[in-house]
């Protein structure tokens, strides 16, 4: 089977900009020399998922995965690059095209409670947006909320409830069954399961899983729990500090890791098979995306880094067969 | 170490909410120990009692909770019978608590070096230069580069893994024997989390300090902890070292718990689910509260079940009818 990439992204930033607020003007008119900050959440970001495959995203907070995840279901503009779906430039669609596309892409959010309106019953929650765009009649709509909850394996009695009624695990089938309901092609997770309890993350994760087989659905799968996206996932793509790193199929990137960032991010997983373990941790802080490190943003951190690192960024390269990653030892081999 | 009068030994600890509700019985008779320089891990989904535990030990448990029942043996001093000023000496002093969010230790208008030398001459008569001495000393023993800076600074110029490990240090000060940490690393990167468990690890080993470790993460305390105590709505289901408990669980909940955590060799599988919600502690099942979830359950469950070691010493279950064929 050729896989198509389902999207793909061409040297993708987003920046934020920071502007000063009032005081800040006040300090400048007094003859301070504040000036806006730019934050460089995602900086020209390669990316593509096929169509059917599960794409993991991993790395530190702030390293720019929910901006990323953003930008790919259409909430946020780009600030430089080119966003395709199915093959078409999207970056620049007028609004009533736009909302198409952002129907086929859904994203579903780390809280449940606060992306469910507590003042609808479940029932509206679903079924609001489907009969809205046409997808279904609104005579329809109540056998289509009941097949949508089936799907996520709640009892369709429930579709009178609040959001509140419902446990934390509940509330996330009720966020999918929503976003499944404008039958999209693309789902971006952004630590959907995060906000749960232990033993209703292993509901949540099943489900996703069945989803997938059932409606041969595509994932962007965001987390920093890599136990979890190792799970998941068919491809994993590592981020630090608003670049990729690395990009791998799971299974290789978990057994040979290339990039010294995501070995030593493996290093730190805590796993169950683990006993009695030493820890290892990773030297220093989190950088600022504000003000990130020269060439590659990892040499602070790097037990590997020579002078070349701190004046040249690595180029994210084909490594070995469907391997990426970009860093300056891979010249040497 | 036989004989060795354990750091802490909890004695059938019962600590209720009169709510307007109800009672809630959120502690039911826990009884653990912890030995010294053991780290003991406390595991339990939301709202089966960890942190109110750990609130009971340090007895700060607010109204309208109550310690109602039971012993906390602190070096054989039982703290459930001490008045405040007892303990109000032992805090911060021989047994500190550190928090999910460190900005309930820290204060936010005061410098790093204002907050510990208070701490350290709370508790002890030493002249602010050395108390000065032990404060850059505790943030070395964190691992926070360049700490003669650091303690000029505020908290909001740190990072939240660096706040945490200023709050780690303060709780090091006077050397405590005992530490309550509850969930403390739950929000922070992975990254930061591995320093910070190499920190709290290294002390342990190397000091004799004793570490309670409340988390819902298994795969945390798998590496971390001696020993493991597994919660279920107020009452220690299952507990025994480490290895015993994860690699041959006896009660069902536990068992449950461990099948639920994705791990490397089932890649892809689909995990284990535990079936239904926790009870409402206003309104428990009869009998073991695990019944109406347990995947074992039979007619002899009705009854509370007493705690029984089936398999090894040391290994305890609360439960009649134990996973035995496994372990
Ligand atoms: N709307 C915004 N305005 C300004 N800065 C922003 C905005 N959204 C994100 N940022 C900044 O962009 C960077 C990347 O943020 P992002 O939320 O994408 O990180 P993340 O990888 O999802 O982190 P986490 O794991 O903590 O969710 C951060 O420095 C963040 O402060
Ligand atoms: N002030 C209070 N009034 C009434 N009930 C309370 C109060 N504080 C705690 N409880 C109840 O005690 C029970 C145990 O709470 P506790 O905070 O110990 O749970 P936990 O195991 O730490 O959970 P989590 O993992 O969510 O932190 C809960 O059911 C909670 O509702
Ligand atoms: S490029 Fe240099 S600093 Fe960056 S990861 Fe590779 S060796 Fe380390
Ligand atoms: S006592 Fe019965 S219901 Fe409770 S855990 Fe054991 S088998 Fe299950
Ligand atoms: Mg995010
Ligand atoms: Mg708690």
């Amino acid at each position: 089977m050729m896989a198509e990439p389902l999207i793909e992204l061409r040297d993708v930033s987003k920046r934020f900009v920071k502007t000063l607020d009032l005081a800040e003007k006040i300090v400048n008119f007094a003859g301070g020399n504040l000036r806006e900050e730019v934050v460089h959440a995602v900086d020209k970001v390669n990316l593509h998922v096929d169509e059917g495959e599960v794409v993991g995203l991993v790395g530190e907070s702030g390293c720019g995965k929910s901006t990323l995840g953003r930008v790919i279901a259409g909430i946020h503009a780009v600030s430089g690059g080119a966003v395709y779906y199915r093959g078409k430039d999207v970056t620049g669609l007028s609004p009533e095209k736009a909302k198409e596309w952002g129907l086929d892409v859904q994203m579903i959010f780390q809280d449940p409670m606060s992306s469910l309106n507590p003042r609808m019953r479940v029932r509206d929650i679903i079924g609001e947006a489907p009969v809205v765009h046409g997808i279904v009649d609104a005579g329809e709509m109540d056998n289509y909320v009941d097949d949508m909850l089936l799907r996520v394996g709640l009892d369709p009695l429930f579709k009178r409830r609040y959001p509140h009624q419902f446990s934390g695990g509940q509330r996330q089938r009720i966020g999918i069954a929503r976003a499944l309901a404008v039958r999209p092609g693309f789902l971006v997770c952004d630590e959907a399961i995060a906000a749960l309890d232990v033993s209703i993350q292993a509901q949540v994760i099943n489900l996703f899983s069945d989803l997938r087989q059932d409606l041969n659905l595509t994932y962007l799968f965001i987390s920093h729990d890599l136990g979890v996206v190792e799970h998941l996932s068919d491809r994993v793509v590592i981020m630090y500090l608003g670049r990729v790193v690395e990009s791998a199929p799971t299974e290789a990137l978990f057994d040979e890791p290339n990039h010294p960032y995501t070995i030593a991010l493996l290093a730190e997983v805590p796993r169950i098979e683990n006993r009695g373990r030493k820890f290892m941790p990773i030297k220093g802080e989190i950088p600022s995306p504000i003000d990130p490190p020269s060439g590659c943003h990892f040499h602070p951190r790097c037990p590997h880094a020579t002078e070349r690192c701190a004046l040249e960024q690595p180029i994210l390269r084909e490594v070995a067969p469907a391997r990426y990653s970009a860093c300056h030892l891979n010249d040497e081999a | 170490m036989e004989g060795e009068i354990p750091t802490l030994a909890v004695e059938g600890l019962k600590t209720f909410f009169f709510t307007k509700l109800g009672v809630a019985q959120a502690v039911n008779g826990v009884s653990f120990t912890v030995r010294k320089g053991e780290v003991v891990g406390l595991v339990g989904e939301s709202g089966s009692g960890k942190s109110v535990t750990g609130f009971s030990l340090i007895g700060l448990v607010d109204p309208p909770g109550r310690v109602v029942e039971g012993k906390i043996l602190f070096r054989g001093e039982d703290l459930a019978q001490a008045d405040e000023d007892r303990m109000r000496s032992l805090r911060g002093r021989r047994i500190a608590m550190i928090f999910q969010d460190p900005m309930m230790t820290l204060n936010p208008v005061l410098r790093i070096d204002t907050q510990m030398i208070e701490a350290v001459r709370a508790h002890e008569k030493i002249s602010e230069g050395d108390a000065r001495i032990r404060a850059r000393d505790a943030l070395v023993q964190v691992g926070i580069p360049s700490p003669d800076e650091r303690l000029k600074a505020y908290p909001h110029q740190f990072s939240g893994g660096m706040r945490q490990r200023v709050a780690i240090a303060t709780a090091l000060l006077h050397k405590p024997d005992l530490i309550i940490a509850d969930e403390p690393t739950t929000a922070l990167d992975v990254t930061i989390q591995g320093q910070i468990l190499h920190e709290v690890q290294k002390l342990c080993r190397e000091t004799g300090m004793s570490l309670i470790w409340i988390t819902h993460d298994l795969s945390v305390v798998a590496g971390l902890a001696d020993r493991i105590c597994v919660m279920y709505a107020g009452k220690i289901v299952e507990k025994g070292k480490i290895s015993d408990v994860l690699d041959s669980p006896l009660h069902p909940y536990t068992n449950g718990l461990i099948g639920s955590v994705p791990s490397h060799n089932r890649r892809g599988q689909p995990l284990a689910q535990i079936p239904g919600m926790t009870p409402s502690l206003l309104n428990l099942p009869q009998g073991c509260a695990f019944h109406p979830r347990c995947p074992r359950a039979g007619a002899s469950c009705l009854v509370e079940p007493d705690i029984t070691e089936p398999a090894k010493s040391d290994h305890q279950v609360r439960c009649v009818n134990p996973h035995l064929e496994t372990s």
